[in-house]
């Protein structure tokens, strides 16, 4: 008895000190920065690892792993997505995009796509040299769009010629070419070889975020056929790497500075 | 003594102590150091990249990134874990699983705060509700009205923190959605100046609550070199008053140090971005003092 009343006495000490403290620090007092150090710290195999965050990590990671680890091709060189106006991995993507997605065009609606027209922003990852697994493709292409095909006017054409001048970014093209003058703009443009016609419809392949005005290619909204192929852009990238044993070094130029 | 006894007679002491300091002065001296820890655009990085990685060999990794941490929590308990956006997309984890372990183990982790990226709409606003019960922080949005969306009550404009005696104001900021989300995906969000909701938010952070410190976490990225119009952390630094702190996510950003930008009332604001994909851990160590006197000639930024 005598212990607890013991106890108590402190416990009530304890409340009191509490409310001490509550006092002193709402008491609107306000506090001041006197200093401020700030870094940004690298995370590199240097650090230790949390082994109850690994374990976690391990039954997730075996079930991608079992999927995604097939070698499915091989890169002689690590393609990347930097450069100027056009760029070897943009080529590369552009290029399987338009051939691919011509596979399904031509059998559904016996008609040819003449361009094809991706973002740059849309490349996530680069291909590292060495062996290429679906793992790849993921990393490329995270996103699950869609390929759509837009039938535009010679006169949108163009319009795509000032937005990638504009835009001054390697956005991903294929099937056609064109320089840039000194006023920066577009000259001597060719869908596949020919002079652009400013009544004819072209068919444009891209992706169903940049018809529906992703990076503001609002060219796009003037379509007046579209066709959704229901082809994800990273199934045509996988199913390229399943085609195909060494991954080629694309560098033609398909938009140049005069 | 009896239960009732106690309570009654703390009361009265309480009320007496409460009288007693309401007469003293709180001249004694009181200081605080206060930890912020943060990450953007972690991109569902999970795993390390391999020694053979081109551009970031053997750096990042969930696991690593948690141990740092740890260390960092036995060094200084008061500590504020914060992550400024696109937590999804980037690897096959969020393919498969939608987010689920990028959110479990950010709880394990114990982040304290977030804001939303624009790639975290990426499976629609609804794919994003569906995964929010994995993660036990909450989520903060100053320009992103929610009203009519599912997120409507859930994601606040701020969260107040009190560490250690510090109260801490943190206000989210988005990146404008359209052209850049699509809008099947983020439905009807509906985004809004960053700027004059920052100048929102310091004025409640600020003049209502009294802050001690208030940090902006925005997903509007650090600077726009072809867009000099375009909205950036560093413009926001310039154009608004009484925030300490930028933690920026969007452009990927790495620094080599935190930079420090005058904000419209010529005190320094610091503005700071992790880079991406966990391969950074951003830390920002406050130091706190009761006097004023020793602010008489400015804080020390050391970066």
């Amino acid at each position: 008895m005598v212990n607890l009343k013991n106890y108590n006495a402190f416990l009530q000490r304890f409340v009191i000190f509490l409310t001490f403290a509550l006092l002193v620090s709402c008491g609107g007092q306000q506090m001041y920065v006197t200093k401020i150090e700030g870094k940004d710290i690298g995370i590199t195999d240097k650090n230790k690892e949390v082994i109850a965050i690994e374990e976690f990590i391990k039954p997730y990671r075996a079930t991608i792993d079992k999927d995604l680890n097939t070698v499915l091709a091989y890169s002689p060189q690590t393609l990347d997505k930097s450069g100027q106006w056009q760029t070897p991995m943009g080529n590369l993507l552009a290029d399987i995009t338009l051939q691919r997605s011509n596979l399904i065009f031509n059998a559904r609606e016996k008609k040819t796509i003449a361009i094809c027209l991706l973002n740059h922003g849309g490349i996530r990852s680069i291909i590292p040299k060495g062996n290429v697994t679906t793992r790849t493709a993921f990393e490329i292409q995270p996103f699950e769009n869609t390929t759509q095909v837009i039938g535009l006017k010679g006169e949108q054409i163009l319009e795509i010629t000032q937005y990638i001048i504009k835009e001054k970014k390697p956005h991903p093209l294929s099937g056609m070419t064109f320089t840039i003058d000194k006023d920066n703009v577009a000259q001597n443009i060719l869908v596949q070889g020919k002079p652009l016609e400013n009544d004819k419809i072209y068919y444009v392949v891209t992706s169903d975020y940049l018809v529906n005005g992703g990076d503001n290619m609002l060219f796009f909204k003037k379509g007046v056929e579209k066709y959704d192929l229901d082809y994800k852009l990273r199934n045509i990238i996988i199913d390229y790497f399943k085609e195909v044993d060494t991954i080629p070094l694309i560098t033609d130029k398909r938009i140049s500075v005069d | 003594m009896k239960r009732r006894d106690f309570i009654q007679k703390t009361a009265a002491s309480t009320a007496l102590v409460g009288l007693g300091l309401s007469f003293s002065s709180f001249e004694s001296a009181k200081t605080s150091h206060l930890t912020v820890l943060h990450t953007n655009d972690v991109h569902s990085y999970i795993d390390p990249f391999p020694p053979n990685h081109p551009k970031n060999p053997n750096m990042g990794g969930v696991a690593r990134r948690a141990a740092l941490i740890d260390s960092i929590r036995q060094e200084n308990s008061n500590v504020l874990l914060l992550d400024a956006g696109d937590i999804f997309q980037g690897t096959p984890y969020f393919n498969y699983y939608g987010g689920e372990l990028e959110l479990k183990l950010m709880s394990m982790m114990k982040y304290d705060l977030a804001t939303l990226g624009n790639h975290d709409f990426d499976n629609g606003i609804d794919g994003f509700y569906s995964q929010m019960h994995n993660a036990n922080f909450d989520f903060v949005s100053a320009n992103y009205n929610f009203d009519n969306t599912v997120l409507h009550g859930i994601v606040k404009p701020y969260k107040i923190f009190y560490k250690n005696g510090i109260k801490i104001g943190v206000f989210g900021l988005g990146v404008e959605l359209a052209g850049l989300v699509d809008k099947k995906n983020y439905k009807e969000t509906v985004y809004s100046n960053p700027v004059e909701a920052s100048q929102d938010m310091v004025r409640i952070l600020k003049q209502e609550q009294k802050c001690d410190l208030i940090i902006c976490l925005s997903h509007i990225g650090y600077q726009y070199k072809n867009e000099p119009d375009k909205i950036c952390d560093l413009k926001l630094a310039a154009l608004t008053k009484d925030i300490d702190l930028i933690i920026g996510g969007h452009t990927h950003t790495f620094l080599d140090k935190p930079t420090i930008v005058k904000n419209a009332d010529g005190k320094d604001v610091l503005v700071n971005q992790a880079g991406c994909y966990g391969v950074n851990l951003g830390r920002i160590d406050f130091y706190f003092d009761n006097d004023k006197s020793k602010i008489a000639n400015g804080k020390s930024i050391i970066v």
